[in-house]
């Protein structure tokens, strides 16, 4: 018997967790750090709601209400999205191509706790000071001239939990390209494995444009530079280029995954292969490669002249025929599929028109001449909300309950995730379609107020009552994962019974080596070929050996500590304060001792032993 | 094989090629070596000598670099090598986006 397996105290687990460098763990990790955030950034949104509910209202000031508005787009995007696509990357991809692991599995620690704990920094300003208030773009002009340490928070959390991300998307990457099992070739990959690749290699060339940037931004803010200060011969448009050339490609990192999700859901409910597999695998590459060509489509209105508008408006349109392929090709899919109604399957369903309104809205808002009427309106408010919300949290929402048994081996009740998605789907709708007439009629994005009289009154109270679907949506949803994990009924390794994909092939939860012997591929949908010839599990690929395994480690855990306390010494080295040089350095030596001792210290790992896993066959016979 | 060390213990490693093989990689190293180091001291040239202007000099200095690079790339970072596919797809994908963003900017922000 493996001491791995023992039980372990409460102490023990934390423990565990803290110094895990199993992707399955941090998966975990990730889904609770990414949900806590996804309740912040949710809260905020309905702060936002009940403060625009009614005309002339001060349930929060002005001040408090930009606080608000930067903090729900900033936490929404870089702390839940981003994050809780990295759970389900995490927790599945190296299950799809049969690996044991991620590439580096210290790295993957270490790009959790950076994302981690750059959250935590940045949500820290509600109770030191104030929270950043120049919207979550983040805009120079606006940024520089912010009182207060707000917007240094931003910078310096955004640059901590950046970093993680950056090294989260190398190591998908290297994972990709190099741990495939045999057999597993690029065109056999599962679409969500696909789109993680996708998405990873659009991190790589977007986050260092932001890296830039904040760097620039931080000169700017703390050390007195002036690079984006008019004034003084610097340029302030330069800041919105280097935001929007990751900005852009961030919002395709974020819908790609969600595409893979759903992808996968509609072939396994659907009981079919993908329709036109190869077309997505290209439809996908091409978004991803497209992706870095339309930044300025953010900046129409800024005066880029008639030949940078044109260029970047055709760009932006041609983004939608890829789109379209997707879209068609899920619905043939469906197409002549023995369709089995799930909650995930709900979820896809409810993506497809409501994705395609954010799309239509999205080649109006690229059409360069109209987007001098949408600029600043809540038409763009309720176009993005409707790809993000109505693309992205709905894929993550399905899921969710999709993976949810292969992660904790638990399957989440059926009819609360119906309830579940009726609530937030009827919710969604209701607080954003009517916005797009908001906009039209000329309500302005990003203010705290409206007068009563100009026909915004019985709208806005529309939208939030929808908010408060969404918002007992959600409710729902924690209340089944916690009547699901009480209950802890354990399930076996196709729940779903119609699994295709290889993490179907072992148990849920995976054991932690995750594969005994590595499975032999003999195609797409891998799991599914050896079913249909009446198989119960795949071919293994090589004989039971030794496996090796990376021990757990702390130094990420103080790696990402000492940047922590550095960002405290930084931000506050800009008020004179005397101790605040002193925690810089003391952070930056924590943080590179760690790398140190991470560097000398030799950490070969361990070996499961053939017998050991011998022995823990014959224990699951008996 | 290829980029398995000479020591290996595989035994199908076929030493005699390898070896071969190393000398004509140290022999591509040197010449690459040496011609990069001339690179450079006509790079100073350029600059130190009178009669050029930097219309001439400037783009002169960079062809110079982007030449380098190259060498570097695919003389000591082996990118000549076989499996070295992924990684030369990503830097050239790199590079592209680089202009295109260098090439905006150059077009729209400062000129």
């Amino acid at each position: 018997m493996s001491t791995y397996a023992q039980k372990k105290g409460f102490g023990g687990t934390i423990w565990d967790y803290l110094t895990t460098v199993d992707h399955k763990k941090i998966a975990i990790l990730y889904l609770m750090a990414g949900g806590l955030f996804f309740l912040v950034g949710g809260m905020e949104a309905v702060f936002i709601r009940i403060q625009l509910a009614v005309p002339n209202n001060d349930f929060v000031s002005a001040g408090t209400f930009n606080e608000i508005i930067t903090m729900h787009g900033t936490t929404m995007i870089f702390l839940a999205a981003m994050p809780l696509l990295f759970a389900f990357m995490n927790a599945v991809m190296p299950l799809q191509i049969g690996a044991r692991d991620v590439a580096f599995p210290f790295l993957n620690a270490l790009g959790f706790w950076l994302f981690f704990f750059g959250g935590v920094f940045l949500n820290l300003s509600w109770f030191l000071g104030g929270a950043p208030d120049a919207g979550w773009t983040s805009y120079a002009s606006l940024a520089v001239h912010s009182k207060g340490h707000g917007v240094d928070f931003y910078v310096l959390g955004l640059q901590i939990s950046g970093l993680g991300t950056l090294i989260g998307g190398i190591n998908f990457l290297a994972t990709v390209i190099t741990m495939r099992a045999p057999g597993m070739t690029y065109m056999r990959m599962p679409l969500f494995t696909w789109t993680t690749f996708v998405a990873s290699a659009m991190i790589l060339f977007a986050f260092p444009p932001l890296t830039v940037g904040l760097t620039l931004m931080m000169f700017d803010r703390l050390f007195g530079a002036n690079f984006f200060e008019v004034a003084m011969g610097g340029n302030t448009i330069i800041w919105e280029h280097l935001f929007w050339v990751f900005g852009h490609p961030e919002v395709y990192i974020l819908i790609l995954p969600a595409f893979g999700i759903f992808s996968e859901i509609f072939s396994t409910f659907s009981r079919k292969r993908l329709f036109g597999y190869s077309s997505m695998v290209f439809a996908t590459v091409l978004i991803g490669f497209l992706g870095f060509m339309v930044w300025a489509h953010h900046m129409f209105t800024t005066g880029l002249g008639p030949v940078a508008n044109a260029i970047f408006a055709v760009a932006t349109m041609a983004i939608g025929i890829p789109t379209g392929i997707k879209i068609f090709n899920w619905l043939f899919t469906m197409w002549g599929g023995s369709v089995k109604f799930t909650t995930p399957m709900y979820y896809a369903f409810g993506f497809i028109p409501s994705f395609v309104c954010g799309g239509v809205t999205g080649v109006m808002v690229a059409t360069a001449a109209a987007d001098y009427q949408y600029h600043d309106t809540y038409f763009v408010v309720a176009h993005f909300h409707y790809v993000i919300v109505g693309g992205v949290v709905l894929a993550l929402l399905a899921g969710t309950h999709y993976w949810w048994p292969k992660m904790f081996g638990t399957m989440l009740n059926e009819t609360l995730g119906k309830i579940t998605f009726w609530l937030f789907f009827i919710g969604f709708h209701l607080t954003f379609f009517i916005q797009h007439f908001l906009g039209v009629w000329g309500m302005p994005r990003r203010v705290f107020t409206y007068l009563p009289g100009q026909g915004f009154d019985t709208s806005n109270m529309v939208s939030s009552i929808g908010a408060g679907f969404m918002s007992a949506g959600v409710i729902v949803l924690l209340l089944n994962v916690v009547i699901t994990q009480v209950k802890n009924v354990k399930v076996g390794n196709d729940p779903w019974e119609d699994g295709r994909t290889l993490e179907w092939a072992i148990s849920s939860p995976p054991p932690y080596y995750n594969f005994k012997q590595l499975p032999l591929v003999r195609g797409l949908d891998a799991y599914w070929i050896e079913k249909m010839e009446g198989k119960k599990a795949m071919t293994p690929a090589e004989p039971v050996g030794d496996i090796h395994m990376p021990n757990s480690s702390f130094i990420p855990f103080m790696i990402t500590l000492g940047l922590f306390i550095a960002a405290f010494g930084a931000l506050y080295h800009a008020d004179d304060k005397s101790w605040a040089l002193p925690v810089l350095i003391i952070g930056l030596l924590v943080t590179f001792g760690s790398m140190l001792v991470r560097s000398v210290k030799d950490d070969h790992g361990y070996h499961i032993h053939k017998e050991e896993l011998m022995d823990e066959e014959k224990g699951a016979e008996a | 094989m290829t980029n398995q060390p000479l020591s290996s213990s595989n035994p199908r490693v076929d030493l005699e090629y390898r070896r071969k093989k190393n000398a004509e990689e140290m022999r591509h190293q040197v010449i690459s070596f040496s011609i990069m180091i001339f690179l450079t001291f006509i790079a100073f040239a350029a600059v130190a000598a009178k009669g050029f202007t930097a219309w001439f000099i400037i783009p002169f200095i960079l062809l110079l670099a982007v030449v380098q690079v190259i060498f570097q790339l695919f003389y000591f970072m082996h990118m000549s090598h076989e499996g070295h596919e992924a990684p030369s797809m990503f830097l050239f994908t790199g590079v592209f986006m680089a202009f295109v963003i260098v090439l905006t900017f150059m077009t729209i922000i400062w000129w």
